[in-house]
């Protein structure tokens, strides 16, 4: 069903149709809609789920925490210091192996205060375990959460949705509502593993020694290391993983085809702007303008940020002549994430063969300052020339000094 | 995928049930051993069971609910709350190096 809506909405159908069991969330901006479009569909009987009201986003993710190891599924939402506040949590229910979901409404962070649109937030939570997706527009966002269910289910690790706060959760755009029907056979009912249960106590995630250890029968259980390092494993794994729950998706909905990278006019490229979530759209019109000046160059979407698909990222890019990364989000002291972690996919598989593109990188858009397309020109066509940059530092689009 | 049964899951993650020895022979961690006056203590002194301050108080369970109460050292870390809660001073903390043998 074809419907014009909000991205937040869009994210909150999604989690509707996935049947999540239990919803515990705490508003703030950009994310808000989401949550009381959630609230609204279980208060009305809609959405069969519970909606627990916390006091905080450390309570809401705890909730889901306790929800999913009692074998439910479950959802929950934030933004920018929201998703700070949850830090802790969030390492948690990856070191805990728990699939939920989380839709990040990204925000820029504070100090000074902010309410707008940057990835700060999410990829300052890179490192945490969790699998990060990025959707570019309200499809991909719902389509994006159901697909988020059953990856993480899958490999057992959770996954963040995130989309760009105002650009995407506060615009209208039409998109399909998937069918529930088809949804239900795309997405059966979780079936942990192993969940709570009160008949036969445990303990879970308990002080864990450096080293291996019996357990009360005397069978050697691992140690911390050996659990992280499965943790990594199974972030590996959920690279294929994601390719076969999005075949999986295509072959119900149509849709997909495209787990790790969206690429636009990048066949007959020589040089190719990337980027996470909606920019990469934004830059399609950048490059269609300079493409009909001659300029060679198209734009690839990261879809798929963590796991990082190197191998398939390096494959995708190491023929062009340049790449030129626009991010809303930096290594304070470095340079951008994404940056690094496309130069270190490409040292690895091109290290000894010769050539390799070079790699400039531009910061914009920082606290939602604004993101012109004649700055995204101007930015593209200085940078698609053979001389490639002079070294590491990064180059700031729409800085306006003062005195 | 292999994490669809419950071996597989909990191998994942740091899994354990309660009883003794779950974190090994934690007993190996204690420097003081808590050592029982059977003249002193209240069940051991009346032969009948009573009191069980000790057995209420220990956070490790090692103590046991009987005449006279037994401490198992094997997992007795050795923390001390038993003797600081017994009424009747029936046990002391003594270092384990004096139980060493030269």
């Amino acid at each position: 069903m074809q419907v014009i809506e909000s991205g937040n909405v869009a994210a909150a159908l999604g989690v509707k149709l996935a049947r999540a069991q239990v919803v515990a969330a705490y508003p703030i901006t950009p994310q808000t809609p989401l949550t009381e479009k959630l609230s609204e569909l279980i208060e009305s009987g809609q959405m069969e789920a519970e909606y627990v009201p916390v006091e905080s986003e450390h309570s809401a993710l705890a909730v889901c925490i306790a929800a999913t190891s009692a074998g439910a599924r479950s959802f929950t939402a934030t933004s920018a210091n929201g998703l700070l506040y949850m830090h802790e949590q969030i390492q948690w229910a990856a070191g805990a192996r728990l699939p939920l979901v989380m839709c990040v409404v990204n925000r820029g962070v504070g100090a000074p205060w902010t309410v707008w649109n940057d990835h700060q937030d999410s990829i300052s939570q890179r490192d945490t375990g969790w699998i990060q997706l990025y959707a570019n527009d309200h499809q991909q966002i719902i389509d994006t959460t159901l697909k988020a269910f059953a990856l993480a289910e899958e490999v057992m690790v959770p996954v963040m949705v995130c989309y760009d706060g105002y650009l995407l959760s506060h615009t209208y755009m039409p998109f399909d509502v998937p069918d529930a029907g088809l949804v239900d056979r795309f997405l059966p009912p979780y079936r942990p593993a192993y969940s709570l249960d009160p008949k036969r106590p445990a303990n879970l995630n308990t002080v864990t020694l450096p080293d291996v250890r019996p357990d009360i029968r005397g069978n050697m259980t691992h140690g911390y290391m050996e659990i992280r390092h499965l943790l990594h494993e199974d972030m590996l794994e959920a690279i294929p993983a994601l390719a076969r729950v999005d075949e999986k998706f295509k072959a119900s909905f149509g849709r997909g085809g495209n787990p790790y990278l969206e690429g636009y006019r990048c066949e007959d490229a020589e040089y190719v702007a990337v980027s996470l979530g909606s920019l990469s759209y934004h830059l399609r019109d950048v490059v269609d303008a300079l493409r009909n000046e001659g300029v060679k160059v198209g734009v690839m979407s990261v879809h798929l940020y963590r796991p990082f698909p190197a191998q398939i990222v390096a494959e995708a890019l190491k023929g062009f002549k340049g790449l030129v990364v626009f991010e809303k989000a930096l290594s304070y002291g470095y340079q951008g994430t994404l940056t690094s972690d496309l130069k270190s996919a490409l040292y690895a598989s091109t290290w000894n063969a010769g050539r390799r593109p070079f790699v400039i990188n531009y910061i914009l858009g920082l606290g939602g300052r604004e993101i012109t397309s004649p700055d995204l020109y101007h930015a593209l066509k200085q940078s698609c020339t053979p001389d490639g940059p002079d070294g590491n530092e990064t180059r700031w689009i729409g800085l306006k000094f003062f005195g | 995928m292999k994490k669809k049964n419950e071996g597989d899951y909990c191998k994942r993650i740091s899994f354990s049930e309660a009883g003794p020895g779950d974190a090994g022979r934690t007993g190996s961690w204690r420097v003081l051993r808590p050592v029982m006056d059977p003249q002193t203590c209240t069940p051991a002194k009346r032969n009948a069971p009573s009191c069980y301050i000790c057995w209420l108080y220990c956070p490790d369970g090692v103590i046991s609910r009987t005449v006279p109460p037994k401490i198992d050292y094997q997992y007795c870390k050795g923390c001390g709350i038993c003797a600081q809660e017994c009424p009747t001073k029936a046990i002391v903390m003594v270092e384990e190096s004096s139980f060493i043998k030269e």
